[in-house]
């Protein structure tokens, strides 16, 4: 470990796949995410790997293909984007709700149409109630990083639900990055040998998986599903630490950049949070006591920890790369603000929604957010609470 | 943040303009910098005018947004100066390297160039008498190099063959480093 090697975001992924070496990969290819399935066909077929890889005719057969072969026994992991996830759509709900410990690679594309290959976070947000965890990475590194810390996750006894690992489309898919990926041996040490839960062939004790569940037991069933994502957010910052034990990285719910003595926030998801680091240390050389709030886990979302983090900030802009439409305002903003509303001191609120389709958002942009949120703190009042970056209007 | 170097590079679908951003970076990455190298991506065909970046840097690279300012141009292809703003972003003092057997000062003239470090070698020309094959890539790397002193020719070689031994017979690996020193020895500057 320790020496930097260079790779595209995809090829991390499949690399981190080939390390986990799970037992089954069912997956179909789908731009940006077609090199993570082609990179790890073939170490299917050189022999690298021990995994039955399963072809199939659609998205819809791919995840069919998973729950089947999770509900078996067996350590699953795939790959998609956008329309593909789409296709997915009633099958992704069953993964989570037979609480079936897939992991996915999301690699964040637009949704059509009309048809764009780019990256935005439309189809995640999306899929935010259909159960699954969803950690939102920033680059390469994280990519590798969290598929390798999604397995515990997903498998923990306390969990047991899927995790979707969502990178942006091109900007870290299709890009070479530095990265320091960890030995095969440290890999496997750390996933551990996968231990199966109710497997479906356990004949010796005979499970069903999926029955009719009407009026009289549907209820308590999603009552305990809620219940699942108690424990995940407690797990998810265990394995962070172990896993920081192991690489020197740290990773946990949140990363926090510059905000302990800060009065203004940004908030957001994925790649754009480093050009808002970039843009955070030159406003902070202007005299602007601003910081980032880089979130990590959207589900479970850290309500309790975000009020703890944000309540007192005079402002607070959140940015969203996705729109709900005829909504408030943006997801990620909707969630940020229905839980700042519980905070003593509740932080002023803009919304800002950028980079749909894969528009660029760059350092200057995010200065001007910045800015801008200066002034809605000196105002006292947020005069437009949803606006636009680079937009032509 | 003040001491990344930003790449740009133009070329046509089929040219290796990915190939050579890819290259530079992780000869650059061999040296001891971070990088960062992507193409844009947009409907991909052959012959059609595309870019690819290169980002080197002393420290990680964070950032993820597009290359709008870039500090070196390589123009793999004479005939996108005709159709491409290949001078767009590029500040007053950058470096422009371009795959014309023109001369620097007559480029200039055509092209009504202000400010800016010209530089032309033939380098298809070279790839032609080199490889074989009109690919100006590599022996662009090589002229690019040396134009922008952004690295030492050594490693740029050191790192191409390393890369293309997995692809290519050692015959080919070794003309396209032909190539490079070649372009690097006759880049013409003003």
């Amino acid at each position: 470990m320790g020496k930097l090697i260079s790779m595209e975001g995809n090829q991390a992924a499949a690399e981190a796949m080939r390390q986990i070496n799970p037992d089954v990969v069912a997956a179909y290819p789908i731009t940006p995410q077609t090199e993570v399935v082609q990179t790890f066909a073939q170490f299917v077929a050189d022999g690298r790997v021990d995994t039955e890889f399963i072809t199939v005719e659609s998205e819809h057969s791919a995840m069919s293909a998973c729950v089947g072969a999770a509900a078996a026994g067996t350590r699953v992991m795939t790959a998609t984007s956008a329309n593909g996830m789409a296709l997915m759509w009633e099958i992704l709900y069953i993964a989570a709700s037979t609480r079936l410990p897939i992991v996915m690679a999301l690699v964040n594309r637009a949704l059509s149409a009309n048809i764009n290959i780019h990256c935005d976070h439309s189809d995640s947000m999306g899929a935010r109630d259909a159960g699954w965890i969803q950690l939102y990475c920033e680059n390469s590194q994280e990519v590798y990083d969290t598929l390798i810390q999604a397995v515990r996750i997903a498998e923990h006894p306390q969990v047991r639900l899927p995790v979707m690992v969502c990178y942006d489309g091109f900007i870290i898919s299709h890009a070479v990055e530095c990265l320091k990926l960890l030995e095969d041996k440290e890999v496997q040490e750390f996933v551990g040998e996968f231990k199966p839960v109710n497997s479906l062939l356990d004949i010796a004790h005979p499970h069903t998986f999926g029955p009719l569940d009407l009026y009289d037991f549907y209820f308590e069933h999603k009552r305990q599903q809620i219940e699942a994502y108690g424990p995940a957010k407690q797990v998810i910052v265990e394995i962070g630490k172990q896993f920081s034990a192991l690489s020197g990285r740290e990773y946990g719910l949140f990363e926090g950049y510059r905000l302990q003595d800060a009065r203004l926030a940004i908030v957001l998801l994925g790649s754009a949070a480093g050009t808002a680091k970039e843009a955070v240390d030159r406003l902070r050389a202007d005299g602007l006591p601003i910081g980032l709030l880089k979130l990590r886990a959207f589900r479970p979302f850290p309500s309790e920890e975000l009020i703890q983090l944000l309540g007192g900030f005079e402002a607070v802009a959140v940015l969203d790369r996705a729109v709900s439409f005829g909504a408030t305002a943006g997801p990620l903003f909707t969630e940020i603000s229905s839980a700042l509303f519980r905070a003593d001191r509740r932080p002023l609120l803009v919304n800002y929604i950028y980079g749909l389709g894969g528009r660029d958002i760059d350092i200057e942009d995010i200065q001007k957010v910045g800015e801008e949120l200066e002034r809605t703190a000196e105002r006292g009042k947020t005069e437009q609470l949803v606006d636009y970056v680079s937009v032509r209007e | 943040m003040s001491k990344m170097i930003e790449v740009r590079w133009h070329g046509r679908g089929g040219q290796g303009a990915k190939t050579a951003a890819y290259l530079l970076a992780e000869s650059a990455m061999q040296e001891g910098k971070y990088i960062q190298a992507f193409p844009e991506y947009g409907p991909e065909r052959m012959g059609a005018p595309m870019m690819a970046f290169t980002r080197i840097s002393d420290t990680p690279i964070r950032i993820h947004c597009h290359v709008k300012t870039p500090q070196v141009v390589a123009v793999l292809d004479p005939t996108l100066l005709e159709t491409v703003d290949i001078l767009d972003g590029v500040p007053k003092d950058g470096t422009v390297v371009v795959n014309t057997g023109e001369s620097p000062d007559s480029l200039r003239r055509s092209l009504s160039i202000s400010g800016r470090r010209l530089f032309t070698v033939p380098a298809t020309q070279i790839a032609l008498e080199t490889i074989g094959k009109p690919i100006p890539n590599t022996p662009m790397i090589g002229a690019m190099i040396k134009a922008s002193g952004l690295l030492n020719i050594e490693a740029v070689i050191t790192n191409t063959r390393k890369s293309f031994e997995k692809k290519f017979s050692g015959l080919v690996v070794e003309k396209n480093i032909q190539a490079i020193r070649r372009a690097y020895e006759e880049v013409k500057s003003e």
